[in-house]
């Protein structure tokens, strides 16, 4: 337990990926099997473990001390694992003998084995074995709330570099492949990772593929290209899925391999076809049920849910519009043109239900100049550009360059001002790098900059300069890390800020929300007395609303 | 006599008026008894001080010669009259030259703790819990969530991550005085013989370390103008926490970010703050070395100074052990 606690401490701390993935890999190698196998389940959300409340902990923490001193370091500290993992010792000075301390494994074999009149005691005897940092870890794992900003497509890639430091590099698409068939501790995975073991095989193929990526059109990219080896669809601003359906077995998974199958049942029930697709998860309706697509933020409703009621499903039916197959029942077609698994495709969502698939249409055309013309002007709000795919490009996992472009509408742009500064992290830790942007609105007290956004990249180093310098000579407050900084009509730091997108928030103050916002361009030139006005965000939302 | 004919909390802070001098006063005073040189309990521009000898070294280095009209060094254990209020220092553990103040008239014996920790630290004289009817402690970690590790324990995860991350020079946050001379010495204790560079606010104190018999290995300085980033590959750098947001951390290679305290013990803070490796190491008591110190000396009445007071005194009327909060202000977190 003691070395998959030091990690999360070490995890939650560490800002920079390749700081993250060389002590995951660390870990990986250092750490005995099935112990490590544990851990990378619960690093990749996969681990199952009986849950324990917070009420109940709370109960046991206040059997062994005084709730006035509990509330006192529960305020504190602010977080009830942590709390819990402090405070348990109390004014006992002795430490706990790492020796005797219970294994990750044991630990979870422990849980998993206990009746429900039985956790209560369990996790008492636990928690004094445990020393503090493992207490933290534990708790976390049976509170299931493990925050600590690693994705399991971060740990599948650690689990690569460990494979690597022999001469046995196995890549990730590999692993990504054979993920969905494996379960804890994955053994055989790391055998196999280690050279020690034959390639584990797969009970059933309804597992998840790694998705084909494409890159962003850049200056010059198409007039190296002949528009009649391409096709073009459209961009729905949706999010990726994979469907994978084999003898029963209906999946769906994010484009990350996430399995998001328990949140959207009204496409997963609907699935009557054997193979697997790669689509865009929209909400609305199909174009074959001739009822409009609707926004993302629609969409956003249904996402980052467990699990769904009925209200949701008949307020924000979900429905995928496919555009490429990758098999075919269990024939696997990557290797076929574009053109031969679009036909197959056709064929396949043809047959299924029409309100919850329909097929992505290609969009006609015959010079770079037309499509460009087509993207400027698309005939759906909820569209975001077009694609573009190599007529005969095969399915290849990753982001190659060359079969696929995405060639997404101009970000939109707003001239705003900076308000408040914060320093970044790892790098950047003694630079401001963090800003919060905003923009001239009506107040009872006149015009004010109100903030309406951060963005933390998008600027190269030597402007990160320009900016440093900027906040640490204009500095007119200190908020523990953030600084505000000077910001009146004649004076002041103009932001040129892109984004991908724009909503209507509740949660913000100023009422709309901005999707990845960068900083463009420094505005020296300008005044923030010509910064843009909230008026004109507050239209982007509506043009995209009609 | 009661008490607080002997000892009250004012403004400038705890006063003796029979004596007619106060202890650690935060503001100018005619008469000043210190406990110890960090800056929130020594201050300069007082008129007479009395303090260890170490402890008026230590000013004179931070203040210069002129930091107060006259001085008298107080020897541990020494009886010493002042204005018919016999006074003695005892060794607190803290740093370098810290000390408790007992102060006795009439058979009424006050110990003022100053800060103090029971922790083993070979840079300063260990604690000697002294007898006494009322006990002021510090409360600098009196919650339950503080247990401070064994530092050695802390010293081998910098280890670990310089052997984990050998191309990353480790800065090592640290308060100038007592921290920085205690954890140098800690990485010294453990093993480590390689140079161990400097932030410039630290040499004079660390001098002065050395000067006292207290070995801190090889030093040298971080300081250097255009040094080359790839001379501090690996290498560990201590030095107050508050460069290491300047421009000066920038000269180092992605630069790790540790920082030596007691509040590590909190994620959170140390999330906040920035740091991406926290070690664990306080020159205070944490709150299982709090009650053991009082249930040890076992004070007819406890007050809490500085810290989160609340809980300590919560605590002691737990015990049946009458307490109270001070509230003395002026006092902050430097020393850890």
């Amino acid at each position: 337990m003691k070395a998959f606690a030091t990690l999360l401490d070490r995890l939650v701390l560490t800002p920079s990926r390749n700081g993250k993935l060389k002590l995951l890999a660390d870990y990986f190698r250092d750490t005995p099997d099935p112990d490590r196998g544990y851990g990378l389940a619960a690093l990749a959300g996969a681990l199952d473990l009986k849950s324990v409340k917070p009420a109940m902990l709370r109960e046991l923490v206040l059997e062994r001390l005084d709730p006035v001193l509990f509330q006192y370091s529960y305020d504190y500290v602010g977080d009830l694992a942590e709390t819990i993992a402090l405070v348990w010792d109390g004014g006992r000075k002795e430490r706990v003998d790492d020796s005797h301390q219970p294994r990750l494994s044991e630990v979870v074999t422990r849980m998993n084995s206990l009746g429900r009149l039985e956790v209560r005691g369990a996790v008492r005897d636990l928690l004094d074995q445990l020393d503090p940092s493992s207490r933290f870890a534990f708790l976390k794992l049976a509170t299931g709330s493990l925050r600590i900003g690693v994705s399991a497509r971060l740990a599948k890639q650690a689990l690569s570099d460990m494979s690597g430091l022999g001469d046995n590099k196995r890549d990730v698409t590999e692993i990504e492949t054979l993920w969905h068939g494996l379960a804890p501790p994955y053994e055989a995975l790391f055998a196999w990772l280690e050279g020690k073991g034959e390639k584990p095989v797969l009970a059933t193929p309804a597992i998840f593929h790694s998705v084909m990526l494409a890159n962003p059109v850049e200056e010059g990219d198409l007039a190296k290209l002949d528009p009649k080896d391409y096709a073009a669809e459209w961009k729905w601003d949706g999010i990726r899925v994979q469907m994978s359906s084999f003898g029963g077995t209906r999946k769906l998974y994010s484009r990350s391999g996430d399995d998001i199958t328990n949140a959207f049942p009204d496409v997963v029930e609907a699935i009557n076809f054997e193979g697997v697709i790669d689509g865009e998860l929209l909400v609305g309706g199909t174009t074959r049920s001739n009822s409009p697509t609707r926004t993302f933020s629609d969409l956003q409703q249904r996402l980052n849910r467990k699990t769904v009621n009925n209200k949701m499903l008949d307020e924000y039916p979900a429905f995928v519009r496919s555009y490429d197959l990758l098999f075919e029942r269990d024939e696997d077609v990557r290797a076929e043109g574009f053109l031969e698994r679009r036909k197959r495709l056709a064929e396949l969502i043809e047959r299924a239900p029409h309100d919850r698939f329909d097929l992505s249409q290609l969009v006609p055309f015959s010079t770079w100049e037309e499509l460009d013309q087509l993207r400027l002007a698309p005939p759906d709000p909820v569209i975001e550009g077009v694609m573009i795919k190599r007529k005969d490009s095969v399915y290849q996992a990753g982001r190659l360059k060359g079969p696929w472009f995405k060639w997404k509408r101009d970000p939109y742009n707003i001239d705003a001002v900076m308000l408040y500064a914060q320093r970044g992290h790892g790098k950047r830790s003694s630079y401001y790098s963090d800003f919060t942007f905003g923009v001239w609105a009506d107040t009872p007290n006149g015009q004010e900059l109100v903030p309406v956004g951060k963005a933390y990249f998008g600027f190269t180093d030597a402007e990160l300069e320009v900016l440093d310098k900027f906040v640490r000579d204009n500095t007119v407050e200190r908020f523990g890390p953030v600084r505000a900084v000077r910001a009146e009509p004649d004076f002041g730091f103009v932001l040129e800020v892109a984004f991908e997108g724009i909503n209507r928030s509740t949660r913000h103050k100023s009422g709309v929300a901005m999707r990845f916002p960068r900083i463009a361009r420094l505005r020296t030139d300008k005044l923030p007395r010509d910064a843009d006005r909230l008026a004109a965000l507050t239209a982007m939302v509506e043009a995209r609303e009609s | 006599m009661k008490p607080e004919a002997l000892l009250h909390p004012t403004p400038a802070g705890l006063f003796c008026p029979i004596g007619r001098f106060h202890v650690d006063p935060v503001r100018p005073v005619e008469r000043a008894l210190i406990t110890h040189g960090h800056s929130d309990h020594a201050r300069s521009g007082h008129g007479h001080v009395l303090a260890t000898r170490q402890t008026l070294d230590i000013m004179r280095i931070r203040y210069g010669e002129d930091f107060c009209s006259s001085e008298q060094a107080a020897a541990f254990g020494e009886e010493i009259d002042v204005n018919g209020v016999r006074v003695s220092f005892h060794p607190a553990g803290h740093v370098l030259g810290s000390a408790q103040i007992a102060i006795e008239r009439d058979g009424l014996r006050i110990v003022v703790s100053g800060d103090y920790k029971r922790g083993v630290d070979p840079t300063c004289a260990p604690f000697v819990p002294v007898a006494c009817d009322i006990f002021i402690t510090e409360a600098t970690f009196g919650l339950p969530v503080f247990h401070h590790p064994d530092p050695k324990e802390e010293v081998g995860k910098l280890f670990t991550s310089i052997e984990q991350f050998p191309e990353r020079s480790h800065l090592v946050g640290a308060y100038a005085l007592g921290k920085a001379q205690r954890v140098i010495r800690l990485i010294r204790d453990c093993g480590y013989d390689k140079p161990i560079f400097i932030h410039g606010a630290l040499a004079k104190l660390c001098d002065y370390y050395v000067s006292q018999g207290i070995d801190l290995g090889e030093i040298r300085p971080a300081t250097v103008e255009k040094s080359n980033p790839e001379a501090f590959k690996g290498a560990v750098i201590v030095g107050p926490p508050s460069a290491f947001q300047e421009r000066w951390a920038r000269r180092f290679n992605e630069p790790m970010i540790c920082f030596a305290s007691g509040w590590m013990m909190v994620r959170q803070r140390a999330k906040q703050g920035g740091v991406e490796l926290p070690l664990v190491i306080s020159d205070h008591c944490d709150w299982p070395e709090l009650l053991d110190t009082i249930n040890e000396i076992k004070p007819a009445e406890v007050w809490v100074t500085h810290g989160r007071e609340e809980a300590l005194v919560r605590w002691c009327e737990l015990q049946g052990i009458p307490a109270r909060p001070l509230h003395l202000v002026g006092y902050e977190d430097e020393g850890d």
